[in-house]
């Protein structure tokens, strides 16, 4: 590999880590955002399978150029900008909604080693960056200068603060077992343990312990994104499509694949913290990157499955689920971990 | 000037353009986001401070929850900007006194002894494995273990006291416990009724 690079590095000179950076980062997001495109297919077709039903197929093989005739089509539309709208605004929430979804990326390890920025407080940079989603939400509800918009911006902020403390107290547990915030060492953690040296490594990752824990996680992943049942922000029946009502084009398109791309973060870092990410089921196969795109698939799946199978659920049952089901249980876990480390039956040393 | 101060001077004049427009925005809505700009940027000069773990919180706890709820609240006011301005000019003589010797206080400390440049130097570079949040893990639960607990039960009882003030029950809410509606059996509500086909 380096002697692939060391052309290219004289030729850069002292710019060559910036230009490297640069090459990184689109290696990672052209990927991930040919990924989104093809989750949109995927869910459409799941989904229509659960319902028998065909779903696309016209545009391409069984489809497959769907996504793409959606791009096209997107990208060719007017955006069309409300005449009572705060113009600067209306155009800055999709652009604010986009940015953290793609800035969370960096620290994401995609296999030992492959990450962009090995931060120490990795997971806690996750968090962070990924909090800010919310504001494209409630500046396009606002800027709209639309009562649904409105609503639906109102919603989504309660929403999303609320499962944040569910998410981060999810979280905590990991964070106490792996004794790191590093996304890499808590990945390099699960690979460690009785069974991982008996060469059942997937009886040794997180899931098995804190499973609690990862179905809080996911829940709180799902509302957190905004889809079904959780998807009163959009509400179709109710308030038509919330925030993005006055959106089209290019602008609403943003929102779309904001939604998409946090719906692959969330499987990926449940995958990382739960499922081992790249690691390997089973002593006899080697880790690898190949392992961490399975969980992910695994998980938006049932993403896709949850859509297809419940209905929404009513706004003050959000509001309980959030605070008086899962912000509790998740306390308490976090106390009955902390007990079972400081015991002697501690598996995590 | 190498790339860190470059970046210190970019950050600040950000973060110095951004809290001017709080307070000189029109728009409340707009102040609002000039502060969380300024939160953010005020994150970035931490960061340069090897102070990842309190930067990194900032982001997450003032910009992705507390400005949240900022925002929530000042954007369902309808303020009007003219009467806010009225009273500009005699309350004028009240807070530019306050302004002054806020600003003096500021310079006293910043100038002085213990808190000047020469007094708390840049923290010297640590090694790739160093962690931040481990460190300030040990400080605060070894040496400052009392302050930190009390400031947690002065917040436990803040808490609670938010919860007391703004806790009303009242008497036309109607409200269903989920548990019962959830142990609902099929005959509690749907009646089935047995009867012969009617012919003319």
């Amino acid at each position: 590999m380096d002697a692939i690079l060391q052309p290219f590095e004289q030729f850069f000179g002292p710019a060559w880590p910036a230009v490297w950076t640069l090459v990184k980062i689109v290696l990672i997001l052209a990927p991930l955002m040919l990924a989104v495109a093809y989750l949109t297919y995927a869910e459409r077709k799941v989904i229509a399978y659960m319902h028998v039903r065909l779903g696309p197929n016209r545009v391409g093989p069984l489809g497959l150029l769907q996504p793409i005739a959606d791009g096209i089509k997107l990208m060719l539309k007017e955006v069309i900008i409300p005449s009572g709208a705060n113009k600067a605004l209306f155009i800055f929430a999709p652009i604010l909604s986009m940015a953290p979804a793609l800035a969370v990326w960096a620290a994401i390890p995609f296999a030992d080693g492959w990450v962009l920025a090995n931060i120490d407080a990795g997971l806690l940079y996750v968090l962070a960056i990924g909090s800010m989603g919310v504001y494209g939400i409630i500046i396009a509800g606002w800027a709209s200068n639309s009562k649904y918009a409105f609503l639906g911006s109102m919603r989504s902020a309660a929403q999303m603060v609320s499962y944040e403390i569910a998410m981060g107290f999810g979280l905590l547990s990991v964070i106490m077992v792996s004794q790191s915030l590093n996304l890499s060492d808590i990945v390099r953690q699960q690979g460690t343990g009785w069974f991982a040296d008996k060469g059942l490594g997937f009886l040794s990752w997180n899931w098995l312990p804190l499973l609690p824990m990862m179905l809080v996680y996911f829940i709180s992943g799902v509302a957190e994104t905004q889809r079904a049942p959780f998807d009163v922000v959009e509400g179709e029946s109710e308030i038509v499509a919330g925030h993005m009502i006055e959106y089209s084009g290019m602008t609403f398109a943003l929102f779309f694949l904001a939604e998409y791309a946090n719906m692959i973060l969330i499987s990926t870092l449940a995958s990382i913290m739960f499922l081992g990410g790249w690691l390997s089921p089973v002593g006899f196969l080697p880790d690898g990157f190949f392992w961490l795109a399975l969980k992910i698939a695994f998980f938006l799946f049932v993403y896709l499955w949850i859509r297809a199978t419940f209905p929404r659920y009513r706004y003050d049952q959000i509001m309980r689920l959030g605070w008086k089901v899962f912000v509790p249980l998740t306390l308490v876990w976090v106390l009955v971990v902390g007990v079972w480390m400081m015991s002697p039956w501690n598996i995590w040393k | 000037m190498d790339f860190k101060t470059f970046v210190f001077y970019f950050l600040s004049a950000i973060l110095l353009f951004a809290a001017v427009r709080v307070i000189t925005a029109r728009n409340p809505v707009h102040a609002v986001l000039y502060l969380v700009l300024s939160f953010f940027t005020a994150g970035g000069l931490w960061l340069l401070l090897h102070a990842e773990f309190l930067a990194i919180m900032l982001v997450l706890v003032y910009i992705g929850a507390v400005m949240v709820l900022f925002l929530f609240v000042v954007m369902m006011l309808d303020i009007n900007l003219e009467r806010l301005r009225q009273g500009f000019w005699s309350n004028l003589w009240v807070g530019l006194p306050v302004a002054v010797l806020m600003v003096a206080e500021m310079a006293l400390v910043l100038t002085g002894r213990y808190f000047g440049a020469e007094a708390l130097p840049t923290p010297p570079p640590q090694p790739a494995d160093y962690s931040n949040t481990k460190e300030l893990g040990r400080i605060i639960y070894t040496d400052y273990v009392y302050p930190f607990e009390l400031a947690s039960v002065i917040l436990l009882v803040a808490i609670i006291a938010a919860v007391a003030l703004t806790l009303r029950r009242r008497k036309d809410t109607k409200y269903t416990d989920p548990s019962k509606q959830i142990a609902v059996k099929r005959n509690e509500r749907v009646r089935m009724v047995s009867m012969p086909a009617e012919k003319e």
